[in-house]
């Protein structure tokens, strides 16, 4: 009965109680948008990164370096030269590298030439078809086959470049030996052959330039496991002293970016938190002003025998009804823009979001964080009806 | 029954009252007269627990008011007393049939749907049921306002001026309710008022000086 007088009160000025429910509801999806968003984001990152202790590539910004090697986001640095590259891919140090040759793509996926070593870095296993074996076989990632319609067998020519309207290597064309399992990562957008068929592809295009370059076999990125620590601080000088190389550690570039993202990420969170203050304010200015025009009712309630408790408890009530419908409310607003978010994610960076996780410990405490708003938005008004004077206030109405 | 000894409650030293003890029988109905400012409401208030007094006690059927806790004098007076005030409130958020039921609930626990049905019938009101109480006229308000009275069944009736703001023809109406609806219920009826109408109704009449 209290719950159901609370919710008419709340649909009697329903202005009020929907200024505060938007307001509340407003600042919990911002707040909790946030929390999944960054979440799941250092979630992907470095899970496409574990294994990976640096990467060996051209010289240039070392964060480019890490997205375009590591995450397959931003363009590639330049190309390295093999044989040098092989040096270090040999040395004891060395217990797995796996060169990559990248660059080119069909319908915006791209295409990475490298060994079967890099499709075993990604945990992924064919889900039909098999692996390549010979030069212009790919095995292309689900994401690539659900989108483009590729199927076994299936045959394509490669575009230049990573947009979609890059120059066509019409000369050369792939075919589609293995298709791999969903991973809910990287590798899922990603069309992978062997280094030769970049050679390959690539062989025609140096023949009006300099012939001795192009017998220079030549990549894009090494991704190094080092067996010996030692290497990670050794080599990154030694390598940019004596060649064109350079090595970049993905842990301390995406620190790095993170920081810069981190900024952004703080201003939301007081916006959030912001709102949420106002959202508390609305409650209460709501609840104190009907107070006013309430109090008869309310003093009506006291002498048909309801307890100064009842009141107490009515008010807190109606203001956890707002407060729990808002975060309801912000809670699933947030999931449905994380949604959305994840698309367009996923077509510009290949990183997916999955908007039904929910990180328990600290969605409760926004839950708490809501309830206590409602409580402390409540408090005064509550005690205000609490401590009426019934006699007074039905006296002095004449 | 209820019944008052040597009542004396005090707003400041300029505005203090002092009333003569009497007693009102179950199912007996008392007018009490006055004119204005002369502590008709205070006397009201004392008598429904609303204010305490700075002395002297009101017994109902032998329960001391004085000595209850707020907290058992709200139930108390929710279980034994009904209220009349002059003008009526209600909740707003409710209409005519649930604020009965939001009354009986608040003094027992339990919604009496079947008992406000009746009580809205007997009155005149049951096509109004369902209404916001924003549509009733004042007559049907004061009507509302018994039948909230009456429905837990108390032993005692309080009236504050209830007629004064109503017409002749709905005066009688309500004061005519106001006996029958006391009488069936077998409670004692105080009504306190200045409304020379209601004079020729009561026989035990009693005059504050």
């Amino acid at each position: 009965m209290i719950f159901k007088l609370a919710i008419r009160n709340i649909l009697h000025k329903p202005l009020n109680a929907l200024m505060s429910f938007v307001l509340l509801a407003s600042g919990v999806a911002l707040i909790s948008l946030l929390l999944i968003l960054q979440e799941q984001f250092e979630n992907r990152f470095s899970k496409n990164m574990e294994g990976i202790d640096q990467v060996m590539g051209a010289k240039g910004s070392p964060l480019q370096l890490i997205l375009s090697a590591v995450y397959q986001i931003d363009a590639p640095t330049g190309n390295i030269n093999y044989s040098q590259a092989k040096r270090w891919m040999d040395h004891p140090f060395t217990q797995k590298a796996i060169p990559l040759s990248y660059g080119d793509n069909y319908n915006g996926f791209r295409i990475i030439g490298s060994n079967s070593d890099y499709i075993e870095h990604f945990d992924a296993e064919l889900a039909e078809g098999k692996m390549f074996e010979n030069d212009f076989e790919v095995v292309i990632g689900s994401a690539v086959a659900a989108q483009t319609g590729l199927k076994l067998n299936d045959v394509f020519h490669s575009l230049h470049g990573s947009a979609e309207t890059g120059e066509a290597h019409d000369h050369n064309h792939f075919v589609v030996t293995g298709i791999l399992q969903p991973k809910g990562s990287l590798i899922d957008h990603l069309i992978i052959c062997n280094l030769e068929s970049y050679w390959l592809l690539h062989e025609h295009e140096g023949d009006d330039e300099d012939s001795l370059e192009v017998e220079e076999k030549q990549i894009t990125a090494v991704l190094f496991k080092f067996k010996n620590k030692m290497a990670a601080i050794q080599w990154p000088r030694m390598v940019s002293e004596n060649s064109d190389m350079q090595l970049a550690s993905p842990a301390i570039e995406v620190n790095r970016l993170f920081t810069l993202f981190g900024i952004g990420i703080e201003v939301i969170n007081y916006l959030g938190w912001g709102i949420l203050l106002m959202a508390c304010l609305s409650i209460f200015i709501g609840l104190y002003n009907n107070l006013k025009e309430r109090k008869y009712e309310l003093a009506i309630m006291r002498v048909s025998g309801g307890g100064r408790s009842l009141l107490l408890a009515l008010l807190c009530v109606e203001s956890f009804i707002i407060t729990i419908s808002g975060y309801l409310a912000g809670t699933l607003v947030a999931r449905f823009a994380l949604y959305f978010i994840s698309k367009a994610s996923e077509m510009q960076f290949k990183i997916e979001f999955d908007p039904f996780v929910f990180i328990w410990e600290k969605e409760i405490i926004i839950f708490l964080l809501a309830l206590f708003i409602g409580l402390i938005a409540a408090l005064v008004p509550a005690l205000k009806a609490y401590y009426l004077n019934i006699s007074d206030t039905l006296a002095k109405d004449k | 029954m209820i019944r008052c000894e040597n009542l004396k409650f005090k707003y400041s030293n300029d505005v203090n009252f002092q009333f003569a003890d009497f007693i009102c029988e179950n199912n007996k109905s008392l007018l009490i007269i006055g004119p204005s400012g002369s502590g008709k409401t205070t006397l009201l208030h004392l008598l429904a627990g609303l204010l305490k007094a700075q002395s002297g006690d009101v017994f109902i059927n032998n329960q001391s008011l004085q000595q209850l806790s707020d907290k058992k004098l709200d139930r108390f007076r929710g279980e034994q007393i009904g209220i009349v005030f002059q003008k009526s409130h209600f909740v707003a958020s409710l209409n005519t049939l649930e604020n009965l039921e939001l009354t009986s609930w608040l003094s027992t626990c339990k919604k009496n749907t079947s008992n406000a049905k009746s009580l809205l019938e007997q009155l005149g009101l049951a096509e109004r049921m369902t209404y916001p109480i924003s549509s009733l006229s004042m007559g049907q308000q004061q009507r509302l306002s018994i039948a909230r009275a009456v429905i837990n069944k108390p032993s005692i009736i309080l009236a504050d001026e209830p007629t004064s703001s109503l017409d002749d023809e709905n005066c009688q109406i309500v004061a005519d309710i106001l006996n029958k609806t006391a009488q069936e219920i077998l409670a004692s009826l105080i009504v306190v008022s200045h409304d020379q109408r209601l004079k020729a109704r009561f026989n035990q009449q009693y005059t504050i000086q």
